[in-house]
This record gives structure tokens, sequence and C-alpha cells, in this order.
């Protein structure tokens, strides 16, 4: 199955958006990867490939992220993986639950996953 | 060329150099940091500068394993955004040192440094950023080195020169990349934190580099010369 990773600065909120995004998809390898390591506010390449490596089990692992370094330390830590591993340039909540749902199908791969991610790109919570 | 001992030594003296200037200027790159940032740059540049200065503090490793061993400290014990940018770019330049620092690999290093910067960051030139600062000193070391062909040392004191020119344009200049590009107007008159740690680890390299060098170290960035040709570009200018 496609693993997901979801990078924030925040702990608590990579915490809550794998909760979230178990509720709506069923059992996916979900692993969150939020804050410096040290209990602050931040990303840390290092926790983020820790991260793709326990989501990761051969098949790949796409991977969720808020802004700004998480980006940066994502990219870092892919680079430095071996796992097929791709950031979604999706909103990190909404990019996930849809992420979440189409890791569970059976048939799903990392494109597929990384398609479904970045859909939410255009939704709108008003119109 | 000056043989490898002299090299590992001068790094191992880099290292500890720009440890021990970030931790003085630890309060003040914080200081800058708080203005327009998270008030973080300068207690985890000097952290990881620390740890890198003593991660190279052994007699084994080659010039190239040095720098990159450097370069994966900070990725680990700098974070944020700085961890990736100068350890990330670190470790990737590094492999330019694979027949050991001269001048030529110096150049090679500061190019490959300042792209991985721009890729990591994608950070152009003019968003007040690293790049403000490392671009004049990029620009201004290879055309030193290969069009005026200028003692390497004479070529780094420039390029200092030309980083702190660099920093002093991120004053005036409105954020459109980091922390504090969300500021928006709000960021214009505040010098940017990357773009000084930069200018002052350039500065120890340089006091570093004079004790192996022969050559100027107080110059100004302007040029003697008007070349007949033209260095490789470098990187892609916005």
């Amino acid at each position: 199955m496609i693993g997901l990773v979801v990078v924030s600065h925040s702990h608590k909120a990579a915490e809550g958006i794998c909760e979230l995004a178990a509720e709506m998809g069923g059992d996916p390898p979900l692993e969150p990867a939020g804050g410096d390591g040290e209990g602050g506010i931040g990303t840390d390449a290092e926790r983020i490939g820790d991260a793709i490596a326990a989501a990761d089990d051969g098949e790949g692992a796409v991977v969720l992220v808020d802004l700004g370094s998480a980006v940066m330390n994502a990219e870092l830590a892919i680079e430095m993986t071996d796992a097929n591993a791709t950031i979604a340039d999706a909103p990190i909540l909404e990019g996930a639950l849809n992420a979440a749902v189409e890791a569970t199908n059976d048939k799903s791969t990392v494109d597929s996953v990384l398609e479904k991610a970045e859909e939410a790109r255009t939704y709108r919570k008003t119109s | 060329m000056v043989d490898e001992p002299t090299q590992q030594e001068a790094i191992r003296a880099a290292a500890e150099a720009v440890a021990d200037r970030l931790e003085d200027e630890k309060e003040y790159l914080t200081e800058l940091d708080s203005a327009i940032g998270d008030a973080d740059h300068g207690s985890n540049l000097a952290r990881g500068f620390r740890a890198a200065a003593d991660a190279v503090d052994d007699e084994e490793s080659t010039p190239e394993e040095q720098v990159k061993k450097i370069g994966v400290t900070l990725i680990s014990k700098v974070g944020g955004a700085s961890g990736p940018l100068y350890g990330g770019s670190i470790m990737s330049a590094s492999q330019t040192f694979d027949e050991g620092v001269t001048a030529e690999s110096s150049v090679a290093f500061a190019e490959a440094y300042l792209d991985k910067v721009k890729d990591r960051g994608d950070a152009q030139l003019g968003a007040k950023t690293m790049v403000d600062a490392l671009t004049p000193a990029v620009h201004t070391f290879k055309k030193s080195i290969e069009v005026d062909e200028l003692p390497p040392l004479t070529a780094f004191a420039k390029a200092t020169a030309a980083a702190e020119r660099g920093v002093e344009y991120t004053v005036p200049i409105r954020a459109r990349k980091g922390r504090a590009s969300y500021l928006g107007w709000r960021s214009v008159g505040h010098q940017d934190p990357g773009a000084t740690s930069t200018w002052f680890i350039m500065q120890e390299l340089l006091a570093v580099a004079a004790n192996y060098l022969d050559g100027e170290t107080d110059v100004d960035a302007r040029s003697p010369t008007i070349p007949d040709e033209t260095p490789d570009e470098v990187g892609d200018e916005a």
C-alpha cells in the first residue's frame, strides 16, 4: 500500500491531520512528521526521513507538507532516501484526506495518490 | 596548491572560526530575525555550526569528506529553513572538492552552492534573502579568479566585500520569500538575517584563508579591469 507522510511545523497539526485522514480513508500507513523534533515549532529533515521509511512498505510514499521549510526539509529527506517518495503540491489537510482515500484502494500507485491529493488544490470553501 | 594535510587543517580551523563567530553574533542575528522572521536564526546557526566544527575534528577525512560532514551535521542540527539551505547546499556542493581545495574548485563550489540555495529556496535575486549576499559574492569571486586572475585570497576578499553590499541591499527592499514575505511592506527597512550570517561566515573563511595564502584582504568589490571575455553564466538569472 502507498504510505502517507504528513509534514507540518506543528506536531499537533501533523498528528491531527493524520487522525482525520485515518478516519476518512480507512487504514493506510499514515505517519506524522511534525515539529522540530525538540518539542518546538519547525520541521526536521531527519524526522521526515524516518517517517518516510516507516510509511513506505516498498510501494512508495506521498508526502503532504504545510509551508516554507516543510517543503525544503521534505525535499532533502526524499533526496536522502531510497524510497519512491514524492511531495504533493496540495493543501495539507484536504490533500491528506484525498490521498488517504486513494491509498486504501488496492490498485493505487504513487502517481494515482499524488493525483488525488493534488485535486484538492482547486477545492473551494464557499461559492 | 596547498597540500592536503594543510587543506584539512584549514577546513577544521575555518569550521571552528565560523562556529565561534556565530556564537558571538547569536543575539544580533536573532534580533534581526525577530523583526521579520521567527527569532531563531542566531541560536539555530550557532548550535549547528558548533556541532559541525566538532564533527570535523578528526584527521582522517579528505577535504571533500570534511565539507560534506559539515553539511550533513548542519542538516540535522540547524533545523528550520536554514538547515536545508546551508547544510543541504554545502553537502551537495562538497563534491566539487573531490580533488581537493584549489582556486578552481573553490569557484566551482561557490557556484554549486549558490545554485542549490536558489533551487532549494526557489528564491531569485532581490527577494530579500541570502541569495542577495551570495550572488554578488559568487559573481565577484568567479570573475576575480577567472578573468582578473587575482590571487585567490584577494579574490575571496573582494567576494566578501561584495557580500556586504548584498547585505546592505536587503535592507530597503520588500521580502518575497521566506517567513518575512508574509509581512509584505512591513519587511522593508529590515536587514535580512540569512544574508547577514552568510556575510559573517565569509568574513571568517577569509580570516582563516589569510593564514595560509598570500594576497590582500582589505579590498573593495570594485573591479580593476573590464574583461575581454565573459565567464560562463552563473546559474539562471532572474
